[in-house]
Parts: structure tokens; C-alpha cells; sequence
């Protein structure tokens, strides 16, 4: 597998890497993004992945996590794959894949029971709704966040409209919004460029 | 209807789902909300919201909302398979793309591409914001108030939003909101 090289092997030298991880490295890694991953786990990902550990080279990184954005489902379960195949093959990708889950969802599940049993209080319920609307603002904040970049792009501001009218107001399956507006969101990024 | 139906229907739910997170899993969420709250009215719209807040406030992936939802609508298994049928697909596609990942020449061509699936990932995750803001709401001024200071700060500043979520669950036990 690692014989024929990626483009960006030859940007670090070797010695700046670490050695390769252990299984029960590779499990621990990702097992604390996991823990750490609040609002987003990509970022802790890259921090441990490339500047505390040294397992990968920082364009390495990039070229998995490419790969890992084309691939539909979460990136971050994809990354874990990525990464745990480029070591130790499928048991790797296994042992960094449940790292990364176990721990998360062990702790969700607790928190979902102690909902549960106590979120018909009504002190708890009317923080749940405080809580809730932060919760729906911290997406809307990530929008605004990728989008602002894109504007004063008429482009992006059409299609992006577009599915939230399609998504919010019509209440059309994602399936026939993507069917419909991937294609033509392409295109028009294909001729705008040209 | 039996829990073997209700397991099998979260399982299909999720697995769909899971093909169709292009853009992650924020992007998911309005198609999520669409299948639980809509198709089969496991529960309610606010409550979908709710679940979705305790999923943030823990840490992990944001995926961990479907273990949520799943435990709500079928216990333990319920959890499992929405889980399992989450994550399992994408990680045998994300097995299969690594092992051969020398030979993915066509990786330029799908980053051209990308530049157009862009938008829409920015329309899908804004349309998840608009659900779950006019889902948690009901009309309160107070929460608007929240989700927009909320907004504003992520967008904004680098800052950590648990901080934030700790103020929002504040306001709530104050009766603020």
C-alpha cells in the first residue's frame, strides 16, 4: 500500500513524524478526540493527529481529510477509518472507529437517562428550552460562519437559499432537494468558473 | 406495531440518512427531523429539539444525536441500531476508500465539484438551524433572544460554547425564558 506515495509525503521530512502508533495508541488518540470533541471534533482531531502526536504530516492530514469530506457520513467516523487503515489495516480502523464512539455514546446515553428521570421538573425543563435555543443557534452560527466567505457570491447565496425554502418552508425529502439542486449547483460552479 | 418493525423502520431511517450526509452531520438534521418528527411522529418537534441540545451539551461527534433519538423511540436497541446504521455504512465506505486511496485518481475532479456542492451544504445546515430555533421557541422572545446571542457568538468569536450553553441553561432556571 504505502509504495506509491501521495504528493504530500515529500513535504516533511521523516524525522519530524513520531513512529508509528500502536493499536492501543491509535484507541487511546481517539478515544480523547472523542472526549474533547465539543462543537465540533474535527478541529481536536487535526491538534492531536498532527501537533501533539506527530503521526501525521500536517498535508497528509489534508489529503485523508479530503477524501473523508467527499465521502458521505460523518467526517469525523470517516477520518477515524482513514487514519486507523493507514496504520494497521482494517483492525486499526476498527480499534480508532470505537475509540472514537464508545466513550461518547456511553455518556450521552447517561445524560439522555438522567433526562429522563428528572426533565419533567419544571426548573430542568425551562433550562432545557434555554439550553435548546442555544444549542439551535450554535447551528445557525456555524452557517453564518461557512457562508459569510460566500456573501456577496450571488452563486452560493441563490442555491443556498434555495434549499432552505425547499428544506424549511416545503418540507421536500433531502433526497429530491440534492437530486435537484447538487447537479445545477455544480454546473453553474463549472460555468461560472470558465 | 412491534419493536422488531420499530427497529428495523430507525435502522432504514438512519442508514438512508447516513448515504445521503454529504455535507456532514449538521446537514442531515432537517431530513432527520423530517423522518422523526413528520413521517413516523415518534415525538414531538420541541422535543426533537431538546434531544438535539442534549446531544451538543455531551461530547462526541455531532452524530451522537441519532444515539438520542434512538434511545427514545426504542431503548437501548434503539440506540444501538440507530448508532450502528449511522456510522457502520461510512465506516465500510470509509474502509474501502482508504485501502485504496492511491488509486483514487479522481480526487481533483471531485474537489472541483465540492466547489459546487458547497452551497447547498450551506443551505442544508441553515435550514437546521430554522427547524430547531422555530421548534424550541414557541413564541418566546427570550429564546430568540438566546438562539441569535448564540449565533452570534460562534459565528463571531473563537470563543468555547459550553460557556454560553452554561448562561442559556441559567437563564431557563430563572424562569427568563
Amino acid at each position: 500500500m504505502m509504495s506509491t506515495i501521495t504528493a504530500s509525503e515529500p513535504l516533511i521530512a521523516a524525522d519530524d513524524l513520531a513512529p508509528p502508533p500502536t493499536l492501543l495508541q491509535l484507541f487511546i488518540g481517539f478515544g480523547t478526540i472523542g472526549l474533547y470533541g465539543f462543537g465540533g471534533v474535527l478541529p481536536w482531531a487535526r491538534w492531536m493527529l498532527v501537533e501533539k502526536q506527530r503521526w501525521l504530516a500536517p498535508a497528509e492530514f489534508i489529503d485523508l481529510l479530503s477524501l473523508c469530506q467527499f465521502l458521505p457520513g460523518a467526517n469525523i467516523v470517516n477520518l477515524s477509518t482513514c487514519v486507523g487503515v493507514r496504520f494497521h489495516g482494517f483492525r486499526g480502523a476498527l480499534v480508532c472507529f470505537i475509540g472514537l464512539m464508545a466513550a461518547p455514546v456511553a455518556i450521552v446515553l447517561l445524560l439522555v437517562m438522567l433526562y429522563d428521570a428528572y426533565g419533567h421538573l419544571p426548573a430542568i425543563e425551562s433550562a432545557f428550552k434555554g439550553v435548546s435555543s442555544a444549542a439551535a443557534g450554535l447551528i445557525l452560527g456555524m452557517a453564518i460562519k461557512i457562508g459569510w466567505p460566500y456573501r456577496k457570491n450571488l452563486r452560493v447565496m441563490v442555491f443556498a437559499a434555495t434549499a432552505i425554502v425547499a428544506v424549511v418552508f416545503f418540507k421536500i425529502p433531502l433526497i429530491w432537494v440534492l437530486a435537484a439542486l447538487l447537479p445545477t449547483s455544480m454546473l453553474a460552479a463549472w460555468v461560472s468558473r470558465s | 406495531m412491534n419493536e422488531r418493525d420499530v427497529l428495523l423502520q430507525l435502522a432504514l431511517q438512519f442508514l438512508t440518512v447516513s448515504l445521503l450526509a454529504i455535507g456532514g452531520a449538521a446537514a442531515v438534521i432537517p431530513e432527520i427531523h423530517r423522518g422523526v418528527v413528520e413521517t413516523h411522529q415518534w415525538m414531538s418537534s420541541q422535543e426533537f429539539a431538546n434531544l438535539f441540545a442534549l446531544a451538543q451539551a455531551a461530547p462526541g461527534p455531532n452524530v451522537l444525536v441519532v444515539t438520542v433519538i434512538g434511545w427514545r423511540v426504542a431503548g437501548l436497541a434503539g440506540a444501538l441500531v440507530a448508532t450502528g446504521a449511522m456510522t457502520i455504512p461510512a465506516f465500510g465506505l470509509a474502509y474501502f476508500a482508504a485501502r485504496f486511496r492511491q488509486r483514487w485518481h479522481m480526487l481533483d475532479w471531485y474537489k472541483r465539484l465540492e466547489r459546487g456542492a458547497a452551497p447547498v451544504t450551506i443551505g442544508l445546515i441553515a435550514s437546521a438551524g430554522c427547524l430547531l430555533t422555530l421548534a424550541v421557541a414557541q413564541e418566546s422572545w427570550m429564546s430568540y433572544a438566546i438562539t441569535a446571542g448564540m449565533a452570534a457568538v460562534i459565528a463571531l468569536t473563537r470563543l468555547n460554547p459550553l460557556i454560553f450553553l452554561g448562561v442559556a441553561a441559567g437563564l431557563g432556571l430563572l424562569g427568563l425564558v
